[in-house]
């Protein structure tokens, strides 16, 4: 069995303000989750903002660096002590998707140059093979590579750009692939077509994600196993249907709770005057 | 009450036009909610801003009107032109990020204060204002906060407050808890419904989320390409949805417990599967108060 993800009491403590009179702010407690399995995974983050999602994804991408413990994505320490793959190998390994993509690319450059020097740059690859590779990435999330040459971010979709970001996060054929928040800037209707991509990513290219959502729904849809977290700490961790089925701790049960669903009223609306 | 009458709204830019809501003729009756769903670019936005009257080049009311049944101070019927002056006092709007809508340089207690038209006497208004934030379940030190000491729940509860507090006629809620993570997201609105029984005025919410839609309101407005598609009772738009695309929207997300495949409609939209959902301007009853934009014809073929 491959361990996919594994993290070892890891701890991340910012500090504020000076020394004297500064303040610390536990992000990541002692966060202990391992997932081992020899098919690719889709491991879910679920908690409310200030849980410490982001703060673990930051880490496993190595834009934090951890206070304590350590992180292991297939078999390789990546953060904490003993990480020793180069930058490179690193970003052949994890790859990320960011919740914005307005954000993640440039207005005044054209997207396809960023999946060209992720190509270039990361990959290694000559200037043939890297516009076959951009090709084909794109091909995989259902664009075409003629359609969006040359364009710049205000011509696409919010859901398109999201795509063109996983195009981009597929280039250097990475194991894991950690999504912060990748659906929550796009329209609800579409939704799910990233839902489905990241889906059909993991059954026929082998790709593990780390998905991390504060949407219960759509990651119950998804993944293999969920992670809960609550002020820093893992307070529920296992396969995703056992936990959402059946949840054990007091703070799952409440965000469950918490879900506007179209089953039942959380109290009865009065009929109204018109 | 708030009349449409077939209202076209439209952007002029350089020499093009676009029709961002093209024909739109409808009534919202007194003292309910009314949820406003479709996806970014069906209009949505555009319909609440010129309901709120908040209309700016490029943006003009190329055709019809809007009719309020609420007078101003002078005694006069309100009208596109003159509700400005009823901002804050009968009609009301909560902004989508209210990290970005209060004013950062101004403690809290200051900001209810802050607008014209308010009581001469600041100290009575600030009592009132205390009072009022307790209410809504905020400690009393908000008063004397700025507003980044707050957290983004307790912030979108001032803004709440802020809408509420001169007890308007009209609130318009564009996307109230998008920021918010699930629980903080209940509290909130439950906090807007049990508001909204106690003073009978109308709330407008856009949201994106059927599932709030279904939570909080009476009445649900569906809106695709400019026009409305569907607009009836919730329960009824819910329990029997008539236009394929509000279908879509209710199908298109997961819920737990349910294995089943999702989105697959959706991706066809993608794909420029749009055309099927283009609406008729003619909206047909087809139950009583339940309104459905007249189901796309198939192409005629010419032989």
């Amino acid at each position: 069995m491959t361990v996919i993800l594994k993290t070892e009491n890891l701890n991340k403590v910012y500090r504020r303000g000076g020394l004297v009179a500064g303040k610390s702010i536990t992000a990541l407690n002692d966060v202990n989750i391992t997932v081992e399995s020899d098919k690719p995974v889709v491991i879910a983050v679920v908690g409310e903002s200030g849980s410490g999602k982001t703060t673990l994804a930051k880490t496993l991408l190595r834009l934090e660096t951890p206070t304590s413990g350590r992180a292991i994505v297939y078999d390789t320490v990546v953060a904490g002590q003993g990480a020793t793959p180069s930058k490179r190998a690193f970003l052949g390994l994890v790859q990320p998707i960011f919740q914005n993509p307005f954000e993640a690319f440039s207005r005044y450059r054209p997207v396809d140059a960023y999946l060209q020097e992720t190509a270039r740059r990361v990959a290694g690859m000559g200037d043939d093979e890297a516009e076959a590779a951009v090709a084909a990435a794109l091909r995989s999330v259902g664009l075409d590579y003629g359609d969006v040459r040359g364009k710049y971010t205000s011509q696409f979709s919010g859901g398109e750009l999201q795509r063109i970001s996983v195009a981009r996060a597929l280039i250097p054929n990475p194991k894991l692939i950690v999504a912060d928040e990748p659906v929550s800037m796009i329209d609800a209707s579409r939704r799910m077509i990233i839902i489905n991509l990241f889906k059909r990513l993991r059954d026929d290219a082998g790709r593990s994600f780390l998905y991390i959502t504060h949407d219960l729904a759509t990651a119950y849809y998804i993944s293999d196993y969920i992670a809960v977290m609550n002020k820093g700490q893992v307070v529920e961790f296992g396969p995703a249907r056992a936990v959402m089925n059946n949840p054990s701790h007091a703070y799952t049960r409440l965000l469950l709770d918490s879900i506007p669903t179209i089953k039942s009223r959380w109290r009865p609306r009065l009929a109204h005057a018109g | 009450m708030i009349r449409l009458n077939d209202l076209k709204i439209s952007y002029r830019i350089a020499n093009r036009t676009i029709d961002a809501v093209d024909g739109v003729s409808l009534t919202i009756p007194d003292g309910c909610i009314v949820g406003i769903a479709g996806e970014s670019g069906s209009g949505k936005s555009t319909l609440m801003k010129a309901i709120y009257g908040d209309i700016q080049a490029p943006m003009h009311i190329s055709r019809g009107s809007i009719d309020y049944d609420f007078q101003g101070a002078d005694g006069r019927p309100v009208t596109t032109q003159t509700i400005r002056r009823q901002w804050f006092k009968s009609i009301s709007y909560i902004p989508q990020s209210s990290m970005n809508s209060l004013n950062p340089v101004i403690r809290i207690g200051r900001q209810f204060t802050d607008f014209p038209g308010t009581d001469s006497n600041k100290k009575r208004v600030l009592e009132q204002a205390r009072t009022y934030l307790g209410k809504l379940g905020l400690p009393p030190e908000v008063m004397e906060s700025y507003p980044h000491q707050l957290s983004g729940g307790m912030r979108q509860r001032v803004m709440i407050g802020l809408a509420t507090f001169f007890q308007p006629d009209l609130i318009i809620a564009d996307e109230p808890t998008t920021a918010l993570d699930v629980v903080v997201q209940k509290e909130i609105l439950m906090l807007l419904m049990e508001l909204q029984e106690e003073m009978g005025n109308t709330i407008l919410v856009v949201s994106h989320d059927m599932g709030v839609h279904y939570q909080v309101t009476h009445k649900m407005l569906i809106m695709y390409a400019g026009r409305v598609v569907e607009y009836g009772d919730t329960e009824s738009v819910f329990g029997d949805p008539q236009h394929p695309y509000t279908k879509m929207l209710i199908d298109s997300l997961p819920t737990i417990g349910d294995d089943s495949m999702r989105g697959v409609i959706a991706s066809a939209a993608g794909a420029g599967g749009d055309r099927a959902f283009r609406a008729e301007p003619v909206l047909v009853e087809v139950k009583p108060n339940h309104f459905v934009a007249r189901a796309p014809q198939p192409d005629n073929v010419l032989a």
